[in-house]
């Protein structure tokens, strides 16, 4: 079809003129957008943004937390120096690396137990029975206790001496003598890993509760007149489908897994064995003193969990929608 | 294939009693409808059959087996559910294949009976989508596909045309006949629409709260309704009802008296029932006919619609306050408010007793 010239030209204008993107109404939302937005974006690089950089500047520093004014720029002193024949810095730190280790060893456990025992509280719950209300509220009794106060709790109940679980065990007959669970570095670690996952099961099973209640329930009639055992359809049906919220309820409990402090603080303060990555540059910050060496444990406390929010969002894209 | 026999079913949830005494059988190959207003109890009736919900009293058979206590897969049922209930994170061919697989069916079978199935179905272009991006006859299609992979020796079907709007109802349906033709398996359908009872249905069975109302051919339930229920349930626009009064009666023909027909002779046996007693008078709206009124025995046209092809004319009845439904082709040269006189068909009015049983036709009048 032939269009004359004169004809064809302004339509081919006007849609770029008319187009969405230009309009007053693009213009007002756009307008709105901003107005709602600022006031979050100001508090953040408050609280957060601004925070960070001071942690990021102290780290090149040797700034004391007794005198942060005069602080030198040191360059990477902190992190790796070379110095009379011999490496220094916190990258040679094997106490660093221990709390590294440390950390993603708590992480990666806790989170897979939470999980785990997540899902079988939350199928629990899922199921008709009498008084499910009453057990769904008492579920979440963990949860809503302070860490402080659960954590202070499981340490005298872990006492070697006066602790009531040594008292069971040996009552029972299971072991012969009191076991020093959060002092022996053989028990500790796993003493504190048993302890938050009894605290954090409950936030795991709700999320993994909701994404239940959303399921269609004619499936799992079409999977009965299918002949399909309840076992596999749980595997092949009910978990797929709960997949995204469990990949959300992972990442919200690997952040804060990652960067954990309280529980294990307050049952082995600052025991190496269970030492993480927080618990170090507290050390370093506020008991040495040393606000340089202490901001630079926390920055790379900080990459190392940026690269493991982003490995796992990367992997998890698709469940997760990310990419849509 | 198989038949399936019920015999004195019952099921009781706490305290309420869903299926009372249910006898029927349904014949190896045919395709039976299961059709009655909602909580008369089909829905429950189909599950009972499926083993989605287990049987108070009586027995179930498939074939010879009583399966009473047999689990769904056990049954060899295949059901389409109303909500097609796929599985939402699984393709087209995942989902007609899930059952099969499981069940540890060889793979060259398994893709052999899914392929076949889809040919079918015409679901060969959409076997690697997901449900969200099929549409709604799509999706149907699929979940009948799946219920037909694993060769079932029944078919159930629960409401399964009602999510979708009316005209690919009326085309699914049409694809369900043609199916149960070429595939000449039995069926056990639910809907509470009666056209798709009477389009689909080699014997539909009428169910009123918990009970079989009537069990006979679309054929007999349009033309012999066993109850006045079955009469106002069958048919669409639904039969006229007007009460009547039994004048005097025989095993050969009766005299009755309606109100604004005035006196009828009609070929009923009314055995057993006294004169002066009060019955109801049924009429299907195309065996009425309108003539200019004379006397007392009119009525006023309270509404005339035009369908095109035909005319329903709303009459205001004498007694009640449903309006009467006439019938007949288009054009009509009737007007709202002219007042007319209602001519019934006499071989095709229905003759209802007090507790809404049919009054049968004398059998000297039936030969003539």
């Amino acid at each position: 079809m032939s269009i004359p010239a004169t004809e064809g030209a302004p339509q081919a204008v006007r849609p770029r003129q008319a187009g969405y993107r230009g309009t007053k109404v693009r213009r007002q939302r756009v307008r709105a957008a901003w107005t709602f937005l600022t006031p979050m974006l100001f508090a953040l690089a408050l609280v957060a943004g601004w925070p960070l950089l001071r942690t990021f500047y102290f780290s090149f520093t040797d700034a004391s937390l007794s005198d942060t004014t005069s602080a030198l720029f040191i360059g990477f002193e902190n992190y790796l120096v070379y110095d009379d024949g011999a490496w220094y810095g916190l990258l040679t730190d094997p106490i660093w690396w221990r709390s590294v280790w440390n950390t993603l060893f708590f992480s990666v456990v806790s989170v897979s137990l939470e999980v785990v025992f997540g899902i079988i509280v939350a199928l629990l719950l899922n199921a008709e029975f009498k008084g499910r209300m009453l057990v769904r509220a008492a579920v979440l009794i963990p949860w809503a206790i302070p860490t402080i106060v659960s954590a202070k709790m499981w340490a005298w109940m872990l006492n070697d001496q006066f602790g009531i679980i040594n008292h069971l065990l040996m009552a029972l007959g299971i072991i012969d003598s009191p076991i020093p669970w959060t002092a022996s570095a053989t028990y500790s670690m796993w003493a504190v890993i048993m302890v938050d996952v009894w605290k954090t099961i409950p936030f795991v099973a709700l999320l993994v509760l909701a994404a239940l209640q959303m399921l269609p329930k004619d499936c799992y009639e079409a999977a009965e007149v299918d002949g399909i055992h309840p076992v596999k359809v749980f595997f092949r049906v009910t978990l797929p489908l709960i997949t995204p919220a469990l990949l959300v309820a992972v990442i919200f409990r690997l952040l804060d897994a990652l960067r954990v402090f309280d529980v294990i603080y307050v049952l082995t303060s600052n025991s190496t064995s269970t030492m993480t990555m927080s618990i170090y540059a507290r050390q370093q910050l506020v008991e040495f003193q040393d606000v340089g060496y202490g901001s630079a444990a926390s920055t790379l406390l900080f990459l190392i969990i940026a690269l493991v929010t982003v490995l796992y969002l990367y992997l998890g894209r698709r469940q997760l929608g990310v990419d849509q | 294939m198989a038949s399936v026999t019920l015999e004195k079913i019952n099921k009781v949830f706490g305290s309420t009693h869903i299926i009372k005494d249910v006898d029927l059988s349904v014949g190896e190959g045919e395709f039976v409808v299961f059709v009655g207003p909602s909580g008369c109890g089909k829905s429950t009736l189909l599950r009972l059959i499926a083993g989605l919900e287990s049987i108070t009293g009586g027995e179930l058979r498939i074939g010879e087996q009583v399966v009473n206590d047999l689990p769904p897969r056990e049954r060899g049922v295949g059901m389409v559910f109303q909500s097609y209930a796929l599985y939402p994170h699984m393709t087209v061919y995942e989902n007609m294949a899930f059952g099969l697989k499981l069940a540890k069916t060889a793979k060259e079978t398994i893709e052999e009976r899914v392929m076949a199935t889809a040919r079918i179905l015409q679901l060969e272009e959409l076997l690697h989508r997901k449900p969200k991006e099929l549409s709604g006859g799509q999706r149907q299609r699929v979940a009948m596909g799946r219920a037909m992979a694993r060769e079932p020796r029944i078919l159930l079907f629960d409401e399964p045309l009602s999510n979708l709007d009316a005209s690919l109802r009326v085309q699914m349906r049409n694809e369900i006949a043609r199916l149960h033709h070429r595939l000449g398996s039995t069926m056990v359908y639910v809907t509470h629409d009666q056209v798709e009872a009477m389009t689909l249905a080699d014997k539909i069975v009428v169910l009123r709260d918990g009970r079989v109302e009537q069990v006979g051919s679309p054929h007999t339930l349009y033309q012999q309704p066993a109850t006045k229920f079955v009469a106002g349930f069958i048919g669409s626009p639904t039969m006229n009802f007007m009460p009547a009064e039994l004048i005097d009666g025989s095993a050969e023909g009766c005299r009755v008296r309606a109100p604004g027909l005035g006196e009828l002779a009609l070929p009923q046996s009314t055995d057993g029932q006294r004169s002066g007693a009060g019955l109801t008078l049924g009429v299907r709206p195309e065996h009425l006919r309108l003539a200019e009124a004379e006397g007392d025995n009119s009525f006023e046209i309270a509404n005339v619609e035009y369908l095109g092809n035909e005319v329903y004319v709303y009459l205001e009845p004498k007694a009640g306050d449903t309006l009467l439904i006439h019938r007949s082709e288009a054009p009509s040269r009737w007007k709202i408010g002219q007042r007319v006189a209602l001519v019934p068909d006499l071989d095709h009015v229905h003759l209802f007793d007090g507790d809404d049983k049919a009054l049968a036709i004398a059998k000297q009048s039936q030969a003539a």
